[in-house]
């Protein structure tokens, strides 16, 4: 219990650190999408406007796999993912149409354009009706493989490739050889330390497989974030809030009899109490799934966010310090960062796997008292 | 806020569910229960071979002692079995020094009655021997007394004043 206590702490004081710098970041990030919202990122990337940018052009998800990007030809050195629209029908194209958002794409009839990182219907001009800097066209359902899914994918890939290879290598004999015997501990560990205290001896198991895909999916899509390869899946509030559902889902429909009683009819109070608490109980139900979301995607969107900050140190402050000075500053900070952003990694991997074993825990638990 | 609702992309959140879904089910086949089952049987197989170990431990330990008192209890019989046979032995000896004992005092029972026997015959044999003696001599003197009548006379006198007497 203790051990959970220490581990609240600091988590809080991730979550203050890291809202105070996301709010702060996010009106900048506004702020500079006004500047920048009418002209294509052409140039070197030098000024704060066009770094801001570019990071929040990177927290976005994209439907092209961009390495580099030559700033004076404006020439991307990447591949393009393929982009699957429902809209009246299957909608199959490569993103390689839409030229980074500079050209309107055709399918069957059908007119669309990529706007920071969204697809909008258009007409054949590629027309957008702006509101504020929100266009208001008509958003397709996009299915694409976009950046993310393909991380997902790449991810999904990793875990059966290791875990499958750990799970044969038992066939071979009981110790597990090479990058399993990595692994195993790790399993062992999301079993032993997260579900076993929190759902309990009897009932743990059959949530096992739920919290083990769960845990290494962040964790290794959370690392993958810190690869160059530039992914931002977990810091993605689709990607969070689906993985808050699917935990709001399970516990729902695991959950006994005592704890849809304890949600609207408390035991143990008097009547009037009771019914002051249901709605109380109900809420906090709700934002149980809702601070998982956050959580997740405010730590690595505001963790994505600080790196390529401090790396970008380098460029703003060359004016003030020399070029030797920023970039020695840039490197010690954003390396002291990419360290703490590890730990955060498997931290947020380690408090949603926790936490979503704690709520299933309180769902199928089975009281003695009252 | 606006900005967050505005980043929500639908597709990505069915892509997700999808890909989620789809990876739960595959790693729970082919990844989690295979790997679980075999880390329980791995426990339990390390449990139990502890479990056995101690008990073999127990049971070493149990069969040392069993030995030690078969040992003694060995070692109990021995002694009394030497302390039955030099009882018996000393029973035995007694035995015929008792019997010895009464054997000879039957003997001697035996001769003290002969001698009884033999005693009295002999004293039997003298007193009819004195008796006749007696006789013997009694005749002869009443022969000598009533020879005379004087002394006859006398006798019967003396005999008279005796009884007078009396």
């Amino acid at each position: 219990m203790k051990k959970i206590k220490q581990n609240f702490g600091l988590l809080l004081g991730f979550i203050c650190l890291i809202f105070s710098t996301y709010s702060f970041a996010n009106t900048e990030v506004k702020h500079a999408a006004k500047h920048d919202a009418t002209h294509e990122e052409k140039g070197p990337v030098n000024t704060p406007e066009k770094i801001n940018a570019y990071i929040k052009h990177h927290l976005q998800d994209a439907h092209s796999f961009v390495l580099y990007t030559d700033g004076a030809t404006g020439k991307h050195i990447g591949f393009d993912l393929p982009v699957i629209l429902l809209d009246n029908g299957l909608h199959v194209f490569s993103a390689a149409k839409f030229h980074h958002g500079e050209a309107v794409a055709e399918s069957k009839g059908s007119f669309y354009k990529l706007h920071h990182g969204k697809i909008y219907k258009t007409n054949k001009e590629g027309h957008l009706r702006m509101h504020g800097e929100h266009p208001l066209n008509y958003k397709p359902l996009d299915l694409s493989i976009t950046k993310s899914v393909l991380g997902m994918l790449l991810t999904g890939l990793l875990m059966v490739l290791f875990f499958g290879g750990l799970a044969k290598s038992y066939k071979r004999g009981p110790i597990p050889t090479g990058l399993g015997r990595a692994l195993e501990p790790l399993v062992i560990y999301v079993r032993d330390e997260i579900a076993r205290p929190n759902i309990g001896e009897k009932k743990h198991k059959k949530f096992m497989p739920y919290l083990l895909t769960v845990f290494f999916f962040i964790w290794i899509l959370n690392l993958l974030g810190l690869t160059p390869l530039g992914f931002n899946v977990t810091g993605n509030i689709a990607v969070t809030l689906c993985l808050a559902l699917f935990t709001f889902i399970i516990v729902q429909f695991s959950a006994n009899k005592e704890y849809w009683g304890h949600i609207f009819w408390m035991p143990g109070v008097p009547v009037p109490m009771k019914i002051i608490l249901a709605p109380i109980e109900v809420l906090g139900m709700l934002t149980k799934p809702f601070s998982l979301t956050i959580r997740l995607f405010a730590n690595i969107t505001a963790g994505h966010f600080v790196l390529m900050s401090l790396i970008a140190l380098m460029i703003t402050m060359k004016v003030a310090f020399g070029p030797v000075a920023s970039t020695g500053m840039s490197l010690l900070l954003s390396t002291f960062i990419m360290l703490i952003e590890l730990l955060v990694a498997f931290l947020q991997a380690f408090i949603f796997t926790m936490l979503s074993s704690l709520f299933i825990g309180m769902a199928v638990v089975e009281h003695d008292h009252h | 806020m606006e900005t967050l609702l505005n980043d929500f992309s639908p597709g990505l959140f069915v892509m997700q569910s999808v890909i989620l879904l789809i990876l739960i089910l595959l790693m729970r086949k082919f990844a989690w229960k295979p790997i679980l089952n075999a880390l329980q049987e791995r426990e339990e197989g390390i449990e139990s071979a502890i479990n056995m170990a101690e008990e073999a431990r127990k049971e070493i330990a149990e069969l040392k002692s069993a030995n030690e008192n078969l040992l003694k209890e060995a070692r109990a019989e021995r002694d009394n079995i030497v302390k039955d046979a030099k009882e018996t032995a000393n029973r035995m000896v007694e035995d015929a020094k008792a019997n010895a004992k009464i054997e000879a005092e039957k003997v001697m029972a035996g001769a003290r009655h002969a001698i009884e026997v033999e005693k009295a015959a002999a004293i039997s044999e003298l007193k009819l021997h004195v008796a006749s003696l007696s006789i013997e001599i009694a005749e002869k003197i009443v022969r000598t007394e009533l020879a005379s009548d004087d002394k006859q006379k006398a006798l019967a006198s003396k005999l008279a004043e005796d009884i007078n007497l009396n």
